[in-house]
């Protein structure tokens, strides 16, 4: 049913994500050739060379990987339920209450710990305020929850802006790169890489049902989707694949907004495809551009934020254009 | 012959004004009602309402011999289906996908849709005079075009009950003409199927359908054409003095 068939296109994405990995894996600060690198992925060969490819290199990749994919994923499934193609993973505010969690404890001191750990806190946070008032009403409505989540989201970014301006000048730089999105500090590697397969597994069973939702509540209804708990499960698995990916790597901008409409126009908008396609696409890419943005200017090292939205721009844009 | 669909006492109200009191309907395979009444009466409200998509004030629906709330939703959507009176694209996606969501019901959570599914979607878009635009977005159509689309979804969907609001709505006079004989033949004695649109044409309604059920001030009145359908009933319902005329292939009600 769909405008490709999948065993091409899962196949062209999969060679995209080994290619990502190759990269990531292969390039860095210090020069390693590929036996070398592969010596050490197997746990054997020089010691020096298997702390930079497992130690440094692997969990970096990985975490770029998982944060891409669930980013995505999240963009993919909001997209659909709020049947709006300018939602994203943050309309839910989930990034903004992160970015105020992880800053309060930067501001006050905290160990390194503390970040993460207020970050989660503060997308969960700021997701249950939303559903709390989106819900106020009894009825479930796409174009209130948006409204909540836009809301609450200008609200959090008052307080990022208070907390900048009150806090030390060491500690900016900091903060920015956080706000921008990076990777260098990611807390975890493989626990979020697990929590995006466990996403995935729980929503493509609903594919179908989502394909029913996109064509409206009513048409979905008709055809015996569960239109009231559907919803609700879709929301807070899109809402914690968002908070693991901004605990993980900051508030990356542009990859769940852009990727499911990439997917879309290159591979049409079935679900059973477009579902597991973001996750691919969005991987690979923030993968892609972590490596660019570790390597570009080396030593120093860019936040992976403003090469997602440098390459990503104009891509999308081609893109656009192209399916006139 | 057993009941497709059958309410007891049922009560539906929206935002506080009632549309029906204690309605008992009993509508059997083989035949076809229109749901007529003002703007505002109630009508699409009623006809989710049978769809099991909004929850009576009081009373019970029964579909097919059991009650539609002890069903599961899928079974449900495997004997009636339901037109929705808009039909919005907030995506693009190809004619034949669009109909093939149709299938929905009739598969199972990990299946994908076969070859037979294709045929019947191939088929439903065929008998709407739409199967050209099969590889076509549906955000490039007409109104008109995108009806027949949804109309195409509801075929695929091969329920026994159609529910429609409004089905003719944006088509050409050859293609209301085409459709509604095609559904009149869906709807035959011995298919066990039946038909219930919400219709804006009282003529469509004269040519085309068996029994009525006016919604007229929160009451539902059920009953045969015939009895329903007449100048002075009709004139109080909408509050026009309409004339019964002779017409070539049934009455034709017009205002005097």
């Amino acid at each position: 049913m769909t405008r490709v068939a999948p065993a091409p296109a899962f196949g062209f994405l999969a060679v995209m994500v080994v290619t990502a990995f190759a990269l990531a894996i292969g390039v860095g600060s210090v020069a390693l050739d590929p036996a070398t690198v592969l010596r050490a992925l197997a746990g054997s060969g020089d010691a020096t060379a298997r702390g930079i490819v497992q130690g440094l290199r692997l969990p970096r990749a990985v975490a770029a990987f998982a944060t891409g994919g669930s980013l995505a994923l999240a963009g993919a499934i909001l997209q659909v339920l709020l049947r709006n193609p300018l939602a994203d993973p943050y309309v839910l505010g989930v990034s903004g209450g992160a970015a105020v969690g992880a800053l309060i404890a930067m501001l006050v001191g905290a160990a390194a710990w503390a970040t993460p750990v207020g970050a989660f806190a503060g997308a969960v946070a700021s997701t249950a305020i939303v559903f709390v008032l989106a819900r106020s009403s009894g009825a479930w409505s796409p174009i209130r929850l948006l409204l909540t989540g836009v809301i609450i989201a200008s609200g959090w970014g008052a307080l990022v802006a208070l907390i900048l301006s009150l806090a030390p000048e060491t500690q900016l730089r900091g903060m920015l790169f956080w706000l921008i999105g990076d990777l260098s500090s990611a807390p975890a590697a493989w626990t979020p890489l697990a929590i995006l397969a466990v996403g995935i597994a729980v929503v493509l069973p609903f594919a179908r049902d989502l394909n029913a939702l996109a064509r409206g509540e009513s048409v979905a209804a008709a055809l015996g989707v569960a239109v009231t708990r559907l919803p609700w499960l879709m929301f807070s698995l899109a809402a914690l694949l968002t908070a693991v990916a901004v605990t993980t790597a900051g508030a990356i901008g542009f990859v769940g907004l852009i990727v499911p409409h990439g997917v879309r126009l290159l591979f049409g908008n079935d679900q059973k495809i477009a579902l597991p396609a973001s996750v691919l696409t969005g991987g690979a890419l923030l993968l892609a551009a972590d490596t660019l943005a570790r390597t570009a200017v080396a030593p120093s090292q860019l936040p992976v934020g403003i090469v997602t939205a440098l390459v990503g721009v104009p891509v999308f844009l081609y893109l656009l254009l192209r399916e006139r | 012959m057993s009941a497709l669909l059958a309410t007891r006492g049922l009560t539906v109200s929206i935002a506080g004004i009632p549309v029906c009191r204690d309605l008992d309907l009993t509508i059997l395979p083989g035949e076809r009602w229109a749901i007529l009444g003002c703007n505002g009466a109630g009508k699409t409200t009623l006809l989710h309402t049978l769809a099991g998509l909004r929850e009576p004030v009081a009373g019970t629906i029964e579909l097919d011999g059991r009650r539609l709330d002890a069903r599961s939703p899928r079974d449900v959507a495997r004997i009636r289906g339901l037109l929705p009176q808009d039909d919005s694209d907030a995506f693009g996606a190809t004619v034949l996908e669009t109909a093939l969501i149709g299938r929905h019901p009739h598969l199972s959570r990990w299946q994908w849709e076969g070859d037979n599914d294709l045929r019947i979607a191939r088929a439903a878009l065929a008998a709407l005079d739409i199967a050209h635009a099969e590889s076509r977005d549906v955000r490039t159509l007409s109104g008109g075009e995108r009806r027949r689309v949804a109309l195409a979804t509801l075929f695929a969907q091969e329920p026994r009950l159609f529910l429609l609001d409004e089905p003719s709505t944006h088509l050409d006079l050859a293609h209301q003409l085409a459709l509604l004989d095609r559904l009149t033949a869906l709807a035959g004695s011995d298919t066990g199927r039946a038909i219930v649109m919400v219709l804006h044409d009282v003529n469509l309604a004269t040519r085309f359908c068996d029994h009525v059920l006016l919604l007229d001030k929160g009451e539902a009145i059920a009953g045969t054409a015939t009895e329903l359908l007449t100048a002075e009933r009709l004139s109080r319902t909408y509050g026009v003095r309409l004339s019964k005329l002779a017409g070539p292939a049934s009455a034709v009600f017009t205002p005097e």
